[in-house]
């Protein structure tokens, strides 16, 4: 394989393992807190509707992005009522948001099905994007693949050197203890979950705004489960999520390659990669490190008045 | 006024459970109202035909009838995981191999009677079906993997497997480029109980495996001892319970009655392999499974009602153009209120300083 197919294939790995990066950092926000989250698939494709609609409307991408955040909150915030205060079941809570989600996204979007809005569009970044190669593989992309190399250290910070980061922390490991050390744990889980939803809803923005700028129906393809695949992979670490991400977007981009190359494979085969990856992946990881880098109180609902 | 949750010292009763799902999905249908209404459609009109479609007619209750069996084998299959507290989402997958499994021998031995192919082909789809589901239970022991991602994913892949089969080896030379198998011979396929009815006798299977399951749980010391490892899990392996073999065999029972669930519905409704039989009957399986509280006579009706809220669905989209996704709407707020509601079957809210 020669670099002229290489680079552009590894710059379009960045580009479409974006929005599972989003969606794989919001997971771990939650999941940090202690409440697992099985919706982030509904969340992704609220998000990505309500980004797809305001851009529409409006004609900025950016309110659009901002908007997908904030619908991401009001989705996940089902979540919370039902598992936070309603005591519900963390799995199947998330299953009923992922199907609510989706359903909503698809049956309000019907009418806008093949139309096109405006998004983002690739922004050369002066200085860095001349660099041999790699100007070319990470540095000639919209501004949200920007925005995303900065949050893993952004989110490092906040759960190594910040009250509420490390609060968060305390109460997905141990929320009788971090109760009797003072620290509301049910605001906390709140935080967590909302937090995470709007990385959720911003992944979500990644699809329709910057990777397809069209509406179709179920646009999200499962890329929300496999950004819960890609927790366990990171070992619940903002910085490992990145090599993740990335490496399903590998598999989404040579997937479309082959299949655009007209290879004598057939294309369900190439259409199962992602989905059979993430087993071997997570199988490996799982092997690897057991569960031990899971937050111990993970999908564990505090009861009330304890 | 200050309210206090305590936890329900007895047990909530029969009338007021029943009280707070209807309740529970009473608030569903009035959020789903309010949708539709924003999607362009009166609500009032839309639930009328909502309702007329699933129950109102012989021709609705039939349909209703028809689309419950495979709901009710898939969500008894997801029903006997849960128990165990193992998350076994992939019945879809599972219902798909199934057909696959059901498939293959009908295609293979095409002049067989009846009698010889109808339970060689449940055989196969049970068998596919039961593996689909074993895998993912075997990477949990012995990998330590999250089953819930694994059988999700093993959804996707399976989907995936049926369209290369349909669009390669078991393509229908006759098919005029369309994604399908051949046609199976007559004696293949699952006829209807009478003729005055369009009612197979697939219903009859679903009597007889739920029974048999009854039965089951019931008398034998297997039955028992997985009840009481779903229970607490610990307890049970000092008790010296072989919870790691239990796990194994749930998911192959869950997955086997999701497979028959496959080869009801390929050899009885669409007669040939086809991606469109995948409507998302292992996901609403897990809905009816959570409705019921895991019971199987709940099962029974719980797989009829949102059986009929689907197909009261499509009059919807015939009738007044509503988009099929309504139908997930429905289904996810209706789990998400019966899940709240929940707390108010273990818990009661007082004023403070009452108890």
């Amino acid at each position: 394989m020669n670099f002229d197919i290489l680079i552009p294939l590894l710059a379009a790995t960045v580009l479409s393992g974006t929005p599972v990066l989003y969606a794989t950092l919001g997971e771990i926000i939650t999941e940090k807190s202690g409440v697992l989250n099985l919706g982030v698939e509904g969340v992704m494709m609220v998000g990505a509707f309500s980004a797809f609609f305001v851009a529409a409307a409006t004609g900025s991408p950016w309110l659009a992005f901002v908007a997908a955040g904030v619908v991401g909150m009001l989705a996940v915030s089902l979540h919370g009522v039902v598992c936070l205060w309603f005591q519900g079941n963390q799995v199947v809570s998330g299953l009923a948001l992922t199907l609510l989600g989706s359903g909503l996204a698809n049956y309000l979007g019907t009418p806008y099905v093949g139309t096109k809005a405006p998004g983002f569009s690739a922004v050369a970044l002066p200085g860095l994007s001349r660099i041999p190669a790699l100007g070319e593989i990470f540095f000639n992309h919209d501004p949200l693949v920007y925005l995303s190399y900065l949050l893993p250290p952004i989110l490092w910070f906040f759960f190594h050197r910040t009250g509420i980061g490390l609060g968060l922390r305390a109460v997905g490991e141990n929320p009788a203890a971090a109760r009797a050390a003072g620290l509301n744990v049910q605001r906390l889980r709140w935080i967590g979950i909302l937090v995470g939803g709007f990385f959720m809803g911003l992944g979500g923005a990644c699809l329709s705004l910057a990777y397809t700028h069209l509406w179709t129906s179920s646009l999200s393809g499962g890329r929300g489960w496999i950004a819960v695949a890609l927790v366990i992979f990171a070992f619940w670490r903002p910085g490992r999520a990145v090599f993740g991400a990335w490496l399903f977007g590998g598999v989404m981009a040579l997937q479309l390659r082959l299949q655009a190359s007209g290879a004598q494979v057939s294309s369900s085969l190439l259409l199962m990669l992602p989905y059979a990856l993430t087993v071997i992946v997570l199988v490996f990881s799982s092997a690897w490190r057991k569960s031990d880098a899971a937050p111990a109180a993970l999908g564990v609902n505090v009861e009330p008045g304890e | 006024m200050q309210l206090q949750i305590l936890k329900r010292t007895r047990r909530i009763s029969f009338q007021g459970a029943v009280a707070v799902f209807v309740s529970a999905i009473l608030l569903s249908l009035f959020f789903s109202g309010v949708l539709l209404s924003l999607g362009g459609t009166p609500p009032l009109a839309g639930f009328t035909t909502l309702f007329q479609g699933g129950f109102g007619s012989r021709w609705a209750l039939e349909d209703s009838v028809l689309k419950a069996i495979p709901i009710f084998l898939c969500s008894l299959g997801v029903a006997v995981a849960f128990r165990l507290k193992v998350w076994n989402i992939g019945a879809e997958g599972q219902y798909a191999l199934g057909a696959i499994g059901a498939t293959g021998v009908a295609i293979a031995f095409p002049d067989w009677p009846s009698w010889a192919v109808l339970p060689l082909m449940a055989l196969s789809a049970a068998c596919a079906g039961g593996i689909w589901g074993l895998i993912p239970a075997l990477l949990r022991q012995k990998m330590h993997t999250n089953e819930i991602i694994v059988t999700l994913m093993f959804n996707y892949i399976a989907v995936y497997l049926l369209q290369y089969l349909v669009l390669g080896v078991w393509r229908d030379p006759n098919s005029h480029g369309f994604a399908v198998s051949a046609t199976f011979s007559d004696a293949a396929i699952i006829g209807p109980l009478s003729g005055a009815t369009s009612i197979h006798w697939g219903l009859v299977h679903c009597i007889v495996l739920g029974i048999l399951l009854l039965l089951f749980f019931r008398y034998t010391r297997i039955g028992y001892e997985i009840r009481a490892a779903g229970e607490n899990m610990n307890a049970a392996r000092y008790a010296g319970i072989r919870v790691d073999f239990l796990v194994c065999l749930v998911i192959a029972i869950s997955g086997g009655l999701a497979g028959w669930a496959g080869f009801v519905e390929v050899s009885a409704t669409v007669n040939q392999l086809q991606p469109a039989m995948l409507v998302g009957y292992g996901y609403t399986a897990i809905v009816v499974a959570w409705l019921a509280r895991l019971n199987p006579a709940g099962i029974a009706v719980a797989s009829f009602l949102l059986a009929g809220l689907r197909v009261g669905v499509e009059s919807l989209q015939l009738d007044l153009q509503v988009p099929a996704d309504f139908g997930d709407i429905l289904e996810g707020s209706i789990l998400l209120m019966v899940l709240a509601a929940g707390l108010f079957l273990e818990y009661r809210i007082v004023r403070k300083g009452r108890t």
